[in-house]
């Protein structure tokens, strides 16, 4: 063999770091994780037609009579649902994965960094995201409800919930064997959705699960976006201030204990 | 900037795991533009020296500069000059060849072509197979081409042909031989002797996390003549009868494996003569005769075993 391998010695001492290859780097991990998002149907499943399927199953079967308009109190929680299964249950169960394959320690040698590695994951929870909210918003026009301006501001509550929810998913994807984790992950996800009151009202809980449940983050979003959203509830200050509580804890502790390697 | 013609200088390093010390005040040297083998029993402590060169841990003691740099602190300036080829995994299953080679090309400043790479490791026609689809020798060939992709000074290989089958491994080491043209800086771990006997410019032995031996294949292997002779005859020859005609002890003369036989004493021309005249009056015709050097596997066993129950 002939050929050169590696052109490269000590006296291409040239500086090695430039800007727009950092950002490069970055774009071309942030493609790859979309691929691979969209490679694993169980995680699309996960982030795309649960959420569809309960609003659209809520709200054809009457199953939550006591609310007058089921559409209107289903568009908040399941962009809430959205949130969290997106930024807690796939990044998480796929960035475990990615630890326990030594994929997060193989990059570990390479010129991207933690950072433009965090950068990369973070926007391709936003993509995935941004896709779920124009389809829950689009289905939801079609089954009646009012598109207002206050979206906007929703999106704003949104992004606080994935804050807190990705910080939970890494959490859990830094400490836990993949496997674990990727149980703990689903039954967490089952377990919030059931008392997140995205879909049927918290009031349904017996009293003592629902005070246990406005303290955990799913309600904490779930009430804080239709607050936002529906002009005749009001602003929720105490659950937005549960949420933020959440959005700062959560990712401090996964900075905290996550391990790169398993 | 700094540089050096020393690539790699480890200072008296230790690193424990709980009670268990991996590696224990070792000191090396390593040359830019020479190929360097770690060699050692399982757990004597190879791998960590080696993720300690390539910034994955600090030791507790002691220090190591490579290429200059402080591989945890400047780690930054430091990750674009190495390629690393860890002992297993690494790869994303869902990702494709040409995909993960395209994407790591895009962490470094002037990367080598992944097209090219690709054939270079014989994986051109699987550049669209899913990661998790690939044999594991196909796999540690894709760990190979990503170490390269960068064009790196210096290249860490831990035991780099480990589950590779005799072809991939021989294009392998024609890689490794061609990094070395280019005056690549290579590290590798390996359990194979031929390959540290075919690929290195020196070796170091260690064992229990310390230094035992250092120095080139010739000089390991040199001055350790072996106290005994072999041969290769048909099986079951008369033993006794031999070691009489040598005048030796009957049990310096012991069949090893059906047919290979051991003769216990120093190969004198007149050991061999006395060998040959026995031959010929029974009638032996003989596969193979071999005195002298021990191969570095003898001596890998020998100063390895040391202190060894």
């Amino acid at each position: 063999m002939s050929t050169t391998v590696a052109g490269t010695t000590g006296a291409a001492a040239a500086p090695r770091r430039s800007p727009s290859r950092r950002a490069r780097g970055v774009a071309a991990q942030t493609k790859v994780e979309l691929a691979l998002t969209l490679r694993r149907g169980e995680s699309l499943l996960v982030s795309m037609l649960i959420p569809l399927g309960v609003l659209v199953f809520f709200s054809k079967v009457d199953a939550i009579s006591s609310v007058k308009n089921p559409v209107d109190f289903l568009v908040p929680g399941v962009l809430a649902l959205a949130v969290m299964s997106t930024a807690m249950v796939s990044l998480g169960i796929a960035t475990g994965f990615e630890r326990r394959y030594g994929v997060l320690k193989r990059l570990g040698s390479t010129p991207l960094s933690r950072g433009g590695l965090l950068t990369a994951k973070t926007l391709n929870v936003l993509v995935i995201e941004i896709v779920q909210t124009v389809l829950i918003v689009g289905v939801g026009a079609a089954l009646g409800w009012d598109v207002t301006w206050r979206v906007i501001p929703a999106l704003g509550v949104l992004l606080i919930g994935t804050v807190a929810f990705a910080g939970i998913g890494m959490l859990m994807a830094g400490t836990l064997r993949a496997e674990a984790n990727l149980a703990a992950a689903n039954a967490l996800y089952l377990f919030l959705l059931f008392t997140g009151g995205m879909a049927y009202p918290l009031a349904k809980l017996p009293a003592a699960a629902e005070t246990v449940a406005r303290a955990l983050p799913a309600a904490a979003l779930a009430e804080s976006v239709r607050g936002v959203l529906d002009p005749g509830r009001g602003f929720a200050s105490g659950e937005f201030a549960v949420l933020c509580i959440w959005a700062l804890v959560m990712p401090l502790a996964a900075a905290r204990w996550f391990r790169w390697e398993e | 900037m700094p540089t050096a013609e020393v690539a790699i200088e480890i200072d008296c390093i230790e690193k424990s795991y709980g009670p268990r010390r991996a590696v224990d005040g070792l000191s090396l040297e390593i040359e830019r533009g020479e190929v360097f083998g770690l060699l050692g029993p399982n757990g004597a402590g190879k791998t960590t020296t080696v993720e300690i060169l390539e910034g994955y841990r600090s030791p507790d003691a002691g220090s190591v500069r490579v290429l200059g740099f402080d591989p945890v602190a400047d780690g930054p300036d430091l990750r674009p000059r190495i390629g690393v080829m860890l002992q297993s995994g690494g790869l994303y299953p869902g990702i494709r060849p040409l995909e993960a080679l395209e994407l790591f090309a895009a962490y470094y400043d002037d990367p080598d072509d992944p097209r090219r790479l690709l054939e270079l490791v014989g994986l051109d026609d699987v550049g669209r197979t899913l990661v998790r689809r690939l044999s594991g020798g196909q796999y540690q060939r894709l760990s190979l081409a990503l170490a390269l992709v960068g064009r790196p000074e210096l290249l860490f290989l831990d035991e780099p042909t480990a589950g590779m089958d005799p072809h991939a491994r021989a294009t392998t080491w024609d890689l490794v031989r061609s990094l070395r043209a280019d005056g690549v800086t290579v590290v590798l771990t390996t359990h194979g002797m031929d390959e540290a006997e075919q690929l290195c410019d020196r070796i170091a032995i260690v064992d229990h996390g310390k230094l035992v031996a250092l120095g080139t294949p010739a000089e390991l292997t040199d001055g350790q003549t072996s106290d005994d002779l072999r041969f290769r005859a048909p099986a079951g020859l008369d033993r006794a009868s031999l070691a009489a005609a040598l005048r030796l002890a009957p049990e310096a003369v012991v069949e090893l494996h059906p047919g290979e036989y051991a003769v216990s004493g120093e190969p004198t021309p007149a050991l061999v003569a006395d060998l040959a005249a026995w031959w010929r009056d029974h009638d032996v015709h003989i596969g193979e005769l071999r005195v002298g050097r021990r191969s570095l596997e003898e001596v890998f066993l020998r100063l390895t075993q040391e202190g060894r129950p």
